[in-house]
């Protein structure tokens, strides 16, 4: 079959463009092992640095004594804050106004903070090094409770600012204090609660986890001193950023810097912000004159880069009798560890905690955020959600929840009478935000309907049924959640990192014989971009999809974007790549229109090639016009077929979800297996539905091991309790269950091709569905709230508590 | 997550083996599957200056079945266990227990030598061979001697092996015909060791049950033997939470441990109970 034979349909399938199942091109490496990670980079001479670690959660450090460690043969620097401070390097601002030790300036914060950085010609000689480093601690009072921390007489543990009364964002009331962050009206809200039929009053816990990426943080630093050209392989996602701010750090000008992110195994917000191994890298490279590799192990990994969550949520939810929301307050004391290091956008430092009206239409709300100081790791990233959105999602999902019970009602029918409808997008809430679209009723409609919804009620009354009467020891919960997700950040306008302004890039060239290659600012971590750009690239420019190389992530050759966290990468770059085709397409059409010799608004575009109207035989491929553009001498048009496009988003997008998930509960062990989950995403327009449906498993399978089990916990000296994957629960196949997906589409209205990102989408609708479902399972025995992780043995304390043990 | 620099040795007769840690006293560590010696050497909890592979000594991978025991080599892998026909006709409890350690790949390399010989509580070949009355060959510098699985766990990695013996075979008796059997492990998930995990053997006149990870050393315990034997099976549970005492650790207080293992218990009672011909 030809073109010229295949019918326009035809020819749009054989693009692989938008809606295309194409299999990702990625894979072909990634399952041959042919990947190629940062520690995959081998460079002639290359050292390797290892970090000493504090062993206690805070302490003061009396004296450093690296002498062993440096006459070990083979050590060729030992690297202490003292060798630091001369270049102003020992302390590095942070992502959220604060500023970091790189390594421990007189005291340490939390238990494995950097205390000296070891290098050597070889790893095994940096970990022998290590040990012989003798550090003289002198153990001072810790402080892991947030609460504790505010305390009159706590612990001071920020020495370095105890005086300071302002902060990055504001007042600072107390020495361990961070910030205070309020939004909404809090004495309208007050009134409404005062007034309300009904109020609940609950304080709900997110737990602090980790998003353990399969690969660990690292990188590789590459002084060249004849160049003066500094090269930095890492697992960043944010590239470009990094650049800027290390720059900004070391003086050293940016266009002598090279930030390339290669292949990347995994992120979910890990590897946003800076650590002091890239720092310390960076200086011993520079010291040295030799390149310097430093990669994290497991256990490194989980104790000291950024964590995620650890969010006390106080909230109080307001109603008329018969179930309308009539307000939402809600505190959050929001533990953030030894250093201000969250990665939000600067003027958001609880993120975009204020979506916690969710999708409901709630007249009237107040938020207030207070940051605290304790003896944990730094961090508050972004795990596999937009900023602190996974959070407000439980609180809102929770609440209404505990609604429900309240008023003794059914808490899907409760979500339904209370959700913004249709008509109201683009909706303005009570926090501040404009929901672009959304069809909320319809998508939990299909949802109840597909999951037998009335059925399983019924079967779950006769459970509890035979509960009673002794002929079963398992319970069933059936766990709902509808949430809005706000992602895409973001528009300058109030949207920035460190200054950074949050649009993003494509740079587009059409080669002569019609392939293509477009770079970007964002960089895949796993999300399938080489495989999904393309796709807008084939249905926008009528070229095939396995024509266009597309690619990230070098900083030399890439166009400057914010990168890839926040499901920010098809909201803004995807809007980026489609407008920057759209450049080439107009372009491509005064070209077609000089080759057919007609007026460029005689063409009609038709899936590949432009048409003259009325004349179906007389057209020129985009193909054809690929050649025209570099070979042909067209009057007024400079030779060549490139773009590049910066995208400022207007709005975020606002992607939203339906989850229902069935779960069976041992009440004596505590034991429980997800027999049903269902999932409903609308994401606006999908680009490639295996893709969105791999990454709607994958966050489904976060959003279980948070929900149920996987934490980061520390004891009262501020040791890490689960530091290995032994205690700290990732899902294997066994515990992961069958998972339906379905959807809805509902495009953003100010996205050029309607897509809204989807990412994240599932670990924030998720983690509500799983602990909703425990939750449930208990609700007609009394149960009101009971906090995650809900591993067995605290499901057995929920059964304990409520007498169920006879 | 790089272990302190040793010496590897590879015999390939026991009699060169215990030679080496003769030569070396304390300073010397036999090595198995290595799937607990390497992971406490990367963490540099342990950091012996040799390393004895066992791996080159063909006579202790073999399993030979008896008329009146089952012997197997102390070298054979879970996996192996598991994939041994003759063992799952002799044994079954057996092959039920080794599917329930950690996962396929980590069963392809752990030992039931090493695991029975590391003295780690939490793992469930001790107790299994606690109730079926297995007995361990020890060879040392003075020849071989056999321990009574019921005697050989003093405390956490403390056994009755000296430092310069090896675990060679694992004698395990053969159960009356028609007995049953069932293996009962409650974990937070794959890979992880029991919360609380229950080993049952059962028949006419007789019972055995030894619980894992639940003290500091496998718990045997007569009395709840004696209690099933007679039909008595609340007597058994609670003759076993007598016995056990169990530590709080991330898979939960005391009273969760004690409620779980009772659960095991007496799912492992029921499923053996089903079993039995």
């Amino acid at each position: 079959m030809t073109d010229q034979t295949m019918t326009p349909e035809e020819r749009a399938a054989s693009l692989e463009g938008m809606g295309c199942r194409r299999k990702r091109v990625e894979d072909v490496r990634f399952t041959q092992g042919k990947g190629n990670y940062v520690d995959d980079v081998k460079l002639p001479g290359m050292l390797f640095g290892a970090f000493v670690r504090s062993p206690y959660a805070h302490a003061r450090v009396k004296s450093i004594d690296a002498e062993a460690a440096k006459a070990l043969p083979g050590v060729v620097a030992v690297l202490t804050a003292a060798d630091l401070a001369p270049l102003g390097l020992h302390w590095m601002p942070t992502l959220a106004g604060d500023k970091q030790m790189v390594l421990a300036d007189g005291k340490v914060l939390f238990q494995g903070q950097e205390v000296a950085f070891v290098v050597a010609e070889d790893r095994y000689l940096a970990a022998d090094a290590v040990e012989l480093v003798e550090v003289e601690y002198e153990e001072l009072p810790v402080v892991t409770d947030p609460f504790k921390a505010l305390e009159p007489d706590a612990p001071v543990l920020r020495e370095d600012i105890k005086d300071q009364k302002e902060g990055a964002h504001g007042p600072r009331r107390h020495h361990n204090h961070i910030f205070t962050w309020e939004q909404g009206d809090r004495d309208a809200t007050e009134k409404v609660l005062a007034e309300a039929d009904v109020t609940v009053e609950e304080m709900i816990h997110y737990h602090r986890t980790h998003p353990c990426p399969l690969e660990t943080c690292g990188c590789v630093a590459s002084m060249d001193k004849a160049t003066g050209k500094l090269t930095v392989w890492g697992t960043f996602q944010a590239p470009h950023a990094i650049r800027t701010v290390v720059s900004l750090i070391s003086g050293i000008a940016e266009h002598n810097i090279r930030i390339i992110s290669p292949d990347i195994g995994g992120g979910f917000g890990n590897k946003v912000g800076a650590y002091p191994g890239y720092v310390c890298s960076v200086v011993a490279s520079i010291v040295t004159g030799r390149p310097v590799k430093w990669i994290e192990n497991r256990m490194e990994n989980l104790m000291s880069t950024a964590f995620a969550r650890d969010y006390w949520m106080k909230g109080r939810i307001a109603a008329t009798k018969d179930g309308r929301i009539t307000g939402l307050w809600c505190h959050v004391t929001a533990d953030h560890g030894g250093f201000d290091a969250c990665a939000d956008p600067t003027k958001f430092p609880a993120g975009f905690f204020n979506i916690c009206t969710g999708s409901y239409d709630i007249p009237t709300a107040y938020l207030c955020v207070d940051g605290v100081y304790t003896n944990k790791a730094p961090g508050g990233v972004a795990y596999r959600c937009s900023f602190r959105v996974t959070e407000a999602a439980y609180f809102i999902e929770r609440m209404v929840e505990l609604l429900a019970i309240e008023l003794n009602m059914d808490a899907a029918e409760l979500r339904r009478i209370n959700f913004i409808r249709k008509e109201q997008f683009p909706y303005a809430s009570a926090l501040g935000w404009e929901y672009d679209s959304g069809d909320y009723h319809t998508a939990w409609d299909k949802a109840l309907k597909a999951v037998d919804y009335e059925g399983l009620r019924r079967e779950q009354a006769r459970r509890i049924e035979d509960f009673k009467a002794g002929r079963t020891r398992k319970l069933l919960g059936i766990g709902l959640s509808h949430f809005t997700e706000i992602v895409g950040a973001g528009p300058v306008k109030n949207c920035d990192i460190l200054g950074l302004g949050m649009f993003d890039s494509c740079e587009i060239r059409i080669h002569p014989t019609g392939s293509a290659i477009a770079r970007l600012g964002t960089i895949s971590q796993g999300q399938g971009h080489a495989t999904t750009f393309a796709q807008i690239l084939a249905s926008e420019l009528g070229i095939p999809a396995s024509d266009i190389t597309v690619e990230e992530g070098d900083t030399d050759t890439a166009p400057y974007g914010l990168g890839t966290y926040g499901s920010r990468s098809t909201p803004v770059a995807g809007a980026a790549t489609a407008m920057a085709a759209r450049k080439i397409r107009a372009k491509a059409q005064m070209i077609a229109a000089w080759l057919l010799e007609v007026h460029d608004d005689d063409l009609e575009w038709d899936v590949d090639r432009f048409v003259v109207k009325g004349a179906p035989e007389r057209f020129k491929t985009m193909k054809e016009i690929a050649f025209a553009a570099y070979n042909q001498a067209i009057p007024g048009l400079e030779p060549g077929l490139e773009a590049v496009s910066y995208y400022d988003p207007p709005n975020m997008t606002y992607p939203f979800g339906a989850y229902v998930c069935v779960m069976e509960i041992d009440v004596d062990t505590g034991e429980w297996k997800v027999r049903q989950f269902y999932a409903l995403d609308d994401c606006g327009t999908r680009i490639n539905p295996m893709i969105i449906e791999g990454q709607v498993h994958g966050g489904l399978t976060e959003a279980l091991a948070i929900a149920m089990g996987q934490e980061i916990a520390y004891d009262e000296m501020g040791n890490v309790k689960t530091g290995t994957l032994m205690d700290f629960f990732i899902p294997t196949a066994w515990e992961t269950p069958n998972y339906v997906t379905d959807h809805t589409v509902t495009p953003s209205p100010h996205h050029p091709i309607g897509a809204k990102g989807v990412g994240e989408s599932p670990n924030v609708g998720g983690v509500p569905a799983f602990s909703n479902a425990v939750h449930d399972a208990f609700r007609a025995f009394g149960l009101r709230q009971a906090h995650m992780p809900h591993d067995h043995w605290r499901i057995w304390r929920i059964a304990e508590n409520l007498g169920l043990h006879g | 997550m790089i272990p302190a620099g040793f010496e590897y040795h590879r015999p390939t007769d026991v009699a060169s083996a215990v030679a080496i840690l003769g030569r070396h006293g304390d300073e010397a560590r036999v090595l198995a599957g290595g799937h607990s010696l390497i992971p406490m050497m990367k963490l540099r909890m342990a950091a012996p200056a040799h390393l004895v592979d066992l791996r080159g000594i063909a006579e202790l991978g073999r399993i030979e079945i008896g008329d009146d025991a089952v012997v197997i080599g102390a070298m054979v892998a879970q996996h192996d266990l598991i994939a041994h026909e003759g063992l799952a006709q002799a044994l079954p409890i057996i092959r039920e227990a080794a599917l329930q350690i950690a996962d396929p790949q980590v069963r392809s390399m752990g030992t039931i030598g090493g695991n029975l010989a590391n003295g780690d509580p939490g793992n469930d070949m001790p107790g299994l061979m606690q109730c079926l009355d297995a007995r361990f060959a020890l060879v040392g510098p003075g020849g071989e001697r056999e321990v009574a699985a019921r005697e050989f766990y003093e405390s956490a990695y403390f056994t009755a092996r000296e430092d310069d013996e090896i675990l060679t075979r694992v004698i395990v008796p053969r159960p009356p015909a028609g007995a049953g059997w069932a293996y009962e492990k409650i974990k937070r998930k794959i890979g992880d060791y029991a919360t609380a995990a229950a080993a049952v053997m059962l028949g006419e006149g007789f019972a055995s049950v030894a619980m894992t990870n639940l003290a500091d050393t496998p718990v045997w315990c007569e009395a709840a033997g004696r209690a099933l034997a007679a039909g008595d099976v609340e007597g058994c549970v609670a003759a076993m939470l007598e016995a056990i005492d169990p530590a709080e650790d991330n898979r939960g207080p005391v009273a969760f441990k004690k409620h779980a293992a009772a659960a095991a218990l007496r799912r492992a009672i029921a499923r053996a109970q089903a079993r039995r011909a």
